[in-house]
């Protein structure tokens, strides 16, 4: 039988987030590429959702009454690696897969290579659509699952994302919820410079969605959130969370650099340490 | 006048199949604005409990599709042939990439929509969708074809993406013979040994025209409405090189890349013979009625029947 989450207090939950921030950072020094900048900047979210909300089944990763988890911006992919095997749905060894041929950790999060992912992403845009569809077949099913859809800020240039957006409040979506990850930084530098996107927390309420602004690295945050979002049913809800890119290594933070790179043999022995 | 009266438009055929699915529940059908032009509306006016509109936001209704296709439900999703286009990334990446079951239709295809003009006629849609792994892509001639193949969809375990046009044509099926069509099988209306028309969509009805010419001539073709270009029926058509040695392609649809161009491909590895290809040729539309189009981009019968002859001459 599926539980919410895994019962764990937020001392517990901070402790597993720690240990996915040192399996993030293995994974792409052991490949020696990937995106380690916004795995970090999402992981104490994530870290709150499969270990205090999700409703999953380690046993069947297909069960269909399960709550949908899509990681849209799926270049996250090491932070979602790292939960799973928290959750129980990849082994330690299925990390070193990361990038590899033949691996079940693709470079992006791909629901046909990997137990525990419930959408193939890579493509940004496209994660808050398939959410809805996910939520309106709950609806017809008559079932209490719940659909979570983590966005890049960056990928809010998309402009599917507003699609969605706009639809999820035109069929009063309530068991969908949204969590962006306002990291401040996309693939070449900081969005301020790319484009600039202004009050994000009030575009979403602009459109009619219930809208919660939080420190996305403090777990208790996180966890009230999570809670909030559950509790709004006549509609979609966003959680917009505040966080650093690189979060827990101190050169990678806040550092565009760290988008899309892996660090040199020195920077790596610096992490483990930071991150002991 | 842009549609002869009577007959029966592919569309029409979408509308009644999604119609008669009103009693499964694991259908869905979804629409971006034009349910009434697609025919979607039939499935809506009945049952609007599994209709999702998502207005003019065609991106957003691709993965819309994909999401509920996960959760256990059978997804039709329709808009202009040309607009799924807009959502082509998301088809590829969201949909046939990780081969979730969802089914496009894409109405007003081709040049035969006339009167709207190049910006709604869609020439490329057959070739895009069909360099995509795991996409089934067909485009039916009339309302009776489309319907037996909408319907034979329900069934289908890949995603897919059906043309369907918007003007009436003369039926080439009766309720009999498209109970037997088959997605991936080519239908064989008329046969005959010097060369081989494999047509589809509006075309076949100018090919089975042809056909007729051309035997008045002396010369007996075989005509094959060749209603799913992918998975393409290669054994049918390898048999036709070997047998008429010698072969045209009609459609409505620009020579490269669509029928033509996925029937020379099989031809040139498997048993080259003479190819001619009817169809766009490396062009936009116009505004026009259906024939007139038809005349004036050398795509009626008279225009398929002198390719055969060329084609024979080739041989």
């Amino acid at each position: 039988m599926a539980e919410r989450g895994m019962g764990l207090d937020i001392a517990e939950l901070e402790m597993m987030a720690k240990r996915c921030r040192r399996n993030i950072v293995r994974m792409v020094y052991g490949i020696g590429a990937g995106h380690p900048g916004g795995s970090l900047s999402a992981i104490d979210m994530l870290t709150g959702l499969y270990g205090h909300r999700l409703r999953v089944d380690t046993n069947d990763s297909t069960w269909g009454n399960r709550d949908r988890f899509i990681m849209s911006k799926g270049h996250a992919s090491p932070g979602v690696y790292s939960i799973l095997h928290e959750r129980g749905f990849l082994s330690e060894s299925d990390l070193w897969t990361y990038r590899k041929l033949g691996g079940r950790c693709q470079g992006h999060v791909d629901m046909k290579w990997c137990p525990g992912v419930d959408f193939s992403a890579g493509s940004l845009g496209m994660g808050l659509s398939f959410g809805i569809g996910c939520a309106l077949a709950a609806t017809l099913d008559g079932s209490d699952r719940t659909a979570w859809v983590m966005l890049g800020d960056g990928e809010l240039q998309e402009g599917q994302i507003w699609e969605g957006v706009m639809a999820a409040v035109h069929h009063e979506i309530g068991n969908l919820n949204v969590i962006v990850d306002r990291n401040g930084i996309q693939n070449d530098d900081f969005c301020e410079t790319q484009m600039r996107m202004f009050d994000v927390a009030e575009k979403f309420a602009a459109f009619g969605w219930a809208v919660m602004e939080i420190d996305g690295h403090d777990m208790q945050q996180v966890v009230n959130a999570i809670d909030w979002a559950d509790q709004v049913i006549d509609g979609p809800a966003c959680i917009v969370m505040h966080t650093i890119k690189g979060k827990g290594v101190s050169y990678m933070e806040n550092n565009p650099k760290f988008h899309g790179a892996a660090p040199s043999e020195e920077q790596f022995n610096l992490a483990m340490e930071e991150l002991a | 006048m842009s549609a002869p009266s009577g007959g029966g438009a592919s569309r029409d055929g979408y509308g009644a199949a999604l119609l008669e699915m009103v009693g499964d529940d694991r259908v869905v059908v979804l629409e971006a604005d034009l349910g009434k032009s697609t025919k979607s509306c039939l499935f809506r006016a009945e049952k609007p409990s599994h209709t999702v509109s998502l207005g003019i936001a065609e991106q957003n209704m691709m993965l819309v599709a994909a999401g509920l296709s996960t959760s256990g439900y059978v997804p039709f999703a329709s808009t202009f042939a040309i607009f799924t286009e807009r959502g082509f990334e998301q088809v590829r990446n969201g949909i046939a990439r990780p081969n979730i079951v969802v089914h496009l239709c894409g109405s007003h295809g081709g040049i035969h929509t006339g009167t709207d003009g190049s910006s709604a006629q869609s020439i490329e849609d057959l070739a895009i969708y069909r360099t995509l792994p795991n996409m089934t892509v067909m485009h039916p001639c009339d309302d009776i074809s489309a319907k037996a193949l909408t319907l034979a969809l329900r069934q289908h375990e890949r995603p897919s993406y059906m043309r369907t046009a918007r003007n009436k044509v003369q039926r080439a099926y009766t309720e009999e013979s498209a109970a037997q069509l088959q997605i991936g099988k080519g239908y064989v209306h008329r046969t005959g040994d010097d060369v081989a028309i494999i047509a589809c969509g509006v075309l076949l009805n100018e090919a089975l025209d042809a056909a007729e010419s051309l035997s008045q001539q002396g010369i007996e073709a075989t005509v094959v409405d060749m209603h799913t270009i992918k998975p393409l029926d290669t054994e049918l058509i390898v048999g036709l090189a070997k047998r008429c040695g010698a072969i045209v392609t009609a459609e409505d649809h620009s020579i490269i890349g669509g029928l033509g161009g996925a029937v020379s491909e099989c031809i040139v590895s498997e048993h080259p013979v003479p190819v001619e290809r009817i169809g766009v040729q490396d062009r936009f539309g116009e505004s026009g009625g259906s024939d007139e189009l038809l005349e004036m981009l050398h795509m009626k019968a008279n225009d398929i029947s002198k390719a055969a002859q060329r084609a024979i001459s080739r041989r």
